[in-house]
């Protein structure tokens, strides 16, 4: 099947997970990293459990914060 | 090496000194050239801790901002926040969030407000710390 990661089309495997998908792209400090799915949130304990389906358009976003300390 | 316009630079510090006495934040972008990077468009972000020694970005206005980004053809290039308090350096919880070794983290410091001191970082695995210069044009 095809999905859009990041602004980039690419084909995954059939019952590709979110959890397998932060593997394949290899991205950074994966524990830190917010997912969306065609725009809705995923809830992190769903990682693992839920496939990812034809042409859903997945972004990764990086916590971003910090302080004066 | 950054650039940054003169007018974004102003944006920046106008959005720092609105959100007094908290941190304010945001996220830059642009284009990349060889070494250099120029800074095309500042996003103003809100700092949803409200708070005067931290500061976190809001998911859903960084997945608008990263949908602008590519719709221009931009890259991100860094995050920006103000020390109100404090100077132009990377905290130790700024050190330890900062989770994207290939982006830049300004940091505008209001301690002296007439003087307000904004410097570039490279953070590399939560602790190696270098300054990059940045130029405003």
């Amino acid at each position: 099947m095809f999905i859009t990661v990041a602004g980039i089309k690419k084909e995954v495997e059939d019952g590709t997970t979110i959890e397998k998908l932060i593997l394949d792209e290899k991205i950074e400090n994966a524990e830190y990293v917010t997912v969306t799915v065609n725009d809705e949130f995923a809830r992190r304990e769903d990682f693992d459990k839920k496939a990812l389906g034809d042409n859903d358009v997945v972004e990764f976003l990086y916590f971003m914060g910090g302080g004066s300390f | 090496m950054l650039f940054l316009r003169k007018k974004d630079y102003e944006l920046i510090l106008e959005h720092a000194l609105n959100g007094l006495p908290n941190e304010a934040c945001g996220l830059i972008a642009g284009v990349i050239k060889e070494d250099k990077k120029y800074i095309e468009k500042v996003y103003l972000l809100t700092n949803i801790d409200v708070s005067r020694e931290h500061f976190s970005m809001d998911p859903k206005e960084q997945l608008a901002v990263l949908k602008d980004i590519r719709a221009n053809n931009y890259v991100l290039l860094g995050n920006f926040h103000s020390h109100p308090e404090t100077p132009a350096r990377p905290s130790k919880e700024d050190k330890r969030l900062a989770y994207d070794s290939k982006i830049n983290y300004l940091i505008l410091s209001l301690m002296n407000p007439k003087q307000p001191v904004l410097k570039a970082f490279l953070i590399q695995e939560g602790k190696d710390v270098s300054e990059e210069v940045i130029e405003i044009v």
